[in-house]
């Protein structure tokens, strides 16, 4: 009925399973040995960031400090060669900041306070609670409506292609040694609505399929609904890209590892939504009775 | 099929369109650093006399300001420099003293007709403004370990007084333990206790020694006591951070036991710190005889030898003091003048008549936090605060007549009076309280999180922008006014509603400005696809705009799920985040559907066009 190109997507759906598997395989062994670098939010702590006016030599800051007795200060680059970004072990404790400040200020160069963060232990134990709780109701609340808009199977594809998302995203982090802050929390958070947004749309539309097209295989009625909503996939992909890229670049240093996330997140949600979901929707057998709408007024034709 | 909206959709568009410039409008006016005067009692007038003062002072000091305005409550001067502003602080309060207090504020210079629509401009978060963010926790059970000590003290005395016989009776965690020599002296005190002190309820366990009286708090009274240990920590709270000087201070219970403080362009956060973090009380307790009572240090021993031995049981405590102030006594030696409430000074006297001649101490607790440091299971140091309480006798005095409502106290340091008539004054805490978490941002980060989150706004924008002209061409355009749309009207909604912009909200927007773009992308595809279909081109228009509205809904509202959630477990800068998600959700749900399809209709609706510029 169209002259639109069909490509076979359903054709390479074992080489993607197996991508998939060896994704996940990988993320979760880092996740499970490695683990994920934790940002102060969920570690607690102190940190303090300070403004040079001239590049800083983090050596001498550290020395400097170690010197006033503080036990092995942390002091690392921060977004630029002026900024620096300082943690401290031990005690967190009330006006640490101001002495680690007056400690600098000391020093020969002009130093400004820009930052100071401290969690208490007891915070970041709830954050991390909090998150993981709030990350699974997430998806069960979302399996549900997609369950009742839909039906089962697509819930479970749905579900299973954020799962995958959320995990590649995680185990992304953890290989490479991002640090996991609040904002990557939010980040994979929007993942998740970002990719079900693409797993929806392609959803809908071979529930649309399945109802049109009468003769055809479940394979065929995929290929078909994928081919039809490429276009749009990547599209969309791009623009979400395109914002991200300028986030990544300008955005500045407290949300750079949010747009890494995010990025990562949507390049693997673009990948699954046309893959994961609609690889699990056929090995669940989804097919045309799955999908059809009870006809009012059905019962009452078959009467004699 | 004509593609055409009747009149009145087309008017609502428009009205839609003219309220979102009105309100996002406030926003393009940066507001004027400002100081702001007030005075200590809402009694005090500040007038237009005091108006003259101020500005006096200001332009003896060379510092340019313009626009004073009182409205005899408070004054506001506006200054021509941000940097001016400290110094100005500065140069007032050293005019006016203490009795005024003297805040840094923003004063907004949005006209006065928008003002009257109500337009404001959006909030700052603290990540953009700059200043202190503090979590504190109230420690509830410290509170009730000090109401069942008092509890005890009331027993005691009433067993007493209705001459019931027990050998002991003492705290023991959270349950007050008595011993009796006889069966029929503890159904006595039962009963006695029963009826007079209703706090208390006499527990028994089976296999329970029949001589032994065990009382724990009752529920409803223990959740009496921590809902008003919370609500007086606020309220003391507050006061103190009046105190302060800050303009549009935030101060919130959050869950259960903790509070949270948010100033706003605080530059010493040194001196926020100790003041809300000062978690300081005052108990007056006459002093002990013999071998009963506390032994307690004195905080400057000065001939009074190391310690004194206090009774356990105060007479008042910092809660019953209504006013408390600074000032020196004959020989020039600092001195706080504390005021009671009636009850207090009806206590006070009650408890120093009959004691005329023994002495009265002055015990200052205060509480603070140490941390620990242990290794747990897993090898790992971790470290615990643990909480610990100093108390020190600041002064110990002869009563040398009855006293009553006001007197005063001696034998401080000029500093400590000053902080202890603060204290005082402010309230004390009911419960003591320990900082979770304490976020700082200087104002240079803030205003370099602003610049940064524009422009990436800026650029991200751009970008999207001309990808759909590239793509779309002739529809790209209606997409990207509708984008435009999207964003002025999502700062309209979040000024309306007080909305608080953090730098992941900002992100937020950057994030929807890419996602916005999904629903004219579903619904140009969609047309596409029907003209390729060889539908007619109005034809194709209406189908594509119907068929895509339920993938559309279908996406929005999962995402809608996905933001409410997160606003639901996350802390403010993530609550912003997913404040600015949902409410561009559902902008660009209006400007992506109704918007482009009446820009659509507009421009090629009911006419014969031979190619679809799409």
């Amino acid at each position: 009925m169209t002259n639109l190109k069909i490509y076979n997507f359903m054709g390479l759906r074992k080489v993607a399973a197996v991508v998939s598997a060896v994704l996940l395989i990988a993320s979760v062994a880092s996740l499970s040995t490695k683990g994920l670098v934790l940002g102060l939010d969920f570690s607690g702590g102190t940190q303090i960031e300070v403004g040079y006016e001239q590049p800083a030599d983090v050596g001498a800051i550290r020395q400097q400090l170690e010197g006033a007795g503080f036990d092995g200060p942390v002091v690392i680059q921060y977004g630029s060669e002026t900024d620096v970004l300082i943690r401290l072990q031990g005690k967190p404790e009330l006006g640490l900041s101001e002495k680690v400040y007056d400690v600098l200020e000391d020093g020969s160069e002009a130093v400004e306070l820009r930052r100071v963060d401290f969690v208490g232990p007891q915070i970041g134990e709830e954050l991390r609670e909090d998150g993981g709780l709030g990350m699974l109701t997430a998806l069960a609340v979302v399996m549900l409506y997609v369950a009742i808009r839909f039906q089962l199977k697509f819930a479970i594809g749905a579900v299973l292609a954020l799962a995958h998302d959320v995990l590649i995203t995680l185990g992304f982090f953890s290989v490479v040694g991002l640090e996991f802050d609040l904002t990557v929390l939010a980040a994979i958070l929007a993942v998740v609505g970002y990719s079900l947004n693409d797993t929806i749309v392609v959803s809908d539309r071979i529930r649309e399929n399945f109802r049109k097209i009468r003769k055809a295989t479940p394979i065929e009625v995929i290929n078909e609904s994928l081919s039809q909503t490429l276009w749009r996939t990547i599209n969309t992909s791009t623009t979400t890209m395109l914002v991200l890229l300028a986030l990544y670049f300008i955005g500045g240093e407290l949300i750079h590892n949010f747009a890494v996330a995010l990025m990562v997140g949507v390049g693997i949600g673009t990948y699954s939504s046309i893959y994961v979901a609609a690889t699990v929707m056929l090995a669940l057998k989804v097919d045309r009775e799955d999908l059809l709408e009870p006809v009012e007024g059905e019962l009452v034709d078959d009467l004699p | 099929m004509p593609n055409k909206f009747p009149l009145w959709k087309n008017i609502a568009i428009l009205l839609v369109v003219t309220f979102g410039f009105v309100f996002a409008a406030p926003n393009l006016y940066p507001p004027d650093p400002a100081i702001q005067l007030s005075g200590q009692s809402g009694a005090m007038q500040i007038d237009a006399a005091v108006l003259q003062k101020v500005e006096q002072s200001l332009d003896e000091a060379g510092i340019a300001h313009f626009a004073g305005e009182s409205d005899g409550e408070a004054l506001l001067i506006r200054l021509q420099d941000m940097e001016l502003q400290l110094r100005a602080k500065e140069v007032i309060q050293a005019t006016m003293g203490g009795d005024y207090i003297v805040a840094l504020n923003l004063a907004p210079t949005t006209p006065d007709w928008l003002r009257n629509l109500g337009g404001v401009p959006m909030k700052l978060g603290l990540d953009l403004s700059g200043g202190v963010h503090f979590l504190l926790e109230v420690d509830l059970a410290s509170a009730l370990a000090t109401r069942l000590e008092s509890d005890l003290e009331d027993v005691k005395t009433a067993l007493r007084e209705e001459r019931v016989r027990y050998r002991s009776f003492e705290l023991s965690n959270d349950q007050i333990v008595g011993q009796f020599r006889d069966v029929e002296e503890v159904a006595r005190a039962k009963t006695l206790i029963r009826t007079n002190l209703r706090d208390l309820q006499p527990q028994s366990q089976p296999g329970q020694n029949p001589l032994t009286l065990v009382l724990k708090l009752s529920e409803i009274a223990s959740r009496e006591i921590e809902d008003n240990a919370i609500k007086q920590n606020l309220t003391s709270l507050r006061n103190r951070v009046n105190e302060l000087g800050v303009s549009e201070p935030m101060v919130s219970r959050q869950g259960k036991n903790r509070i949270v403080v948010e100033l706003p362009g605080v530059q010493d956060t040194a001196e926020a710190k100790r003041i809300i973090g000062k978690t300081a009380n005052l108990e007056f307790r006459l002093e002990a005889s013999g071998r009963v009572g506390e032994v307690f240090d004195f905080r400057n021993p000065k001939g009074q030898g190391p310690d004194a031995r206090l009774e356990s049981k105060a007479v008042i405590t910092g809660e019953n003091v209504t006013d408390a102030r600074a000032s020196f006594d004959e020989n020039g030696r600092p001195q706080v003048n504390i005021t009671l409430d009636a009850k207090g000074g009806w206590q006070m006297g009650y408890a120093t008549r009959d004691n005329i001649g023994r002495r009265l101490g002055v015990l200052f607790i205060e509480f603070k936090t140490r941390l620990e440091k242990s290794i747990d299971e897993n090898g790992e140091l971790v470290l615990t605060p643990v909480p610990f309480v100093e108390e020190n006798i600041i002064s110990l005095a002869t009563v040398q007549a009855q006293l009553g409502k006001q007197f005063r106290i001696t034998g401080l340091e000029q500093r400590e009076s000053s902080e202890l008539a603060l204290l005082l004054r402010a309230g004390a805490l009911a419960a003591p309280m320990y900082i979770v978490e304490e976020r700082t941002i200087g104002p240079s980060l803030g205003a370099d999180n602003i610049a940064l989150g524009v422009k990436s706004v800026a650029v991200g924008m751009t970008l999207v922008l001309l990808f759909m002209l590239v793509v779309y061409r002739g529809f790209g355009v209606f997409a990207n006014i509708a984008l435009a749309m999207n964003l002025v009207l999502l700062v309209a909604f979040m000024s309306l509603l007080g909305a608080t912009l953090t730098l992941p909200g900002i992100a937020g927007i950057v994030l929807t400005v890419g996602m916005a773009v999904d629903a004219n992308v579903l619904i140009f595809s969609r047309i596409r696809e029907e003209l390729a279909a060889g539908a007619s081109i109005q034809g194709s228009i209406s189908a594509g705009y119907d068929r895509a509205f339920v993938s559309i809904l279908d996406a929005n509202i999962t995402t809608l799920i996905v933001a409410l959630i997160l606003f639901l477990i996350g802390s403010g800068p993530v609550q912003g985040f997913a404040v600015t998600l949902s409410i561009g959700i559902l902008t660009s749900m209006f400007t992506s559907i109704v918007m482009t399809r009446g820009l659509v209709n507009l421009v090629v609706g009911g006419r014969k066009i031979k190619t679809l510029w799409i």
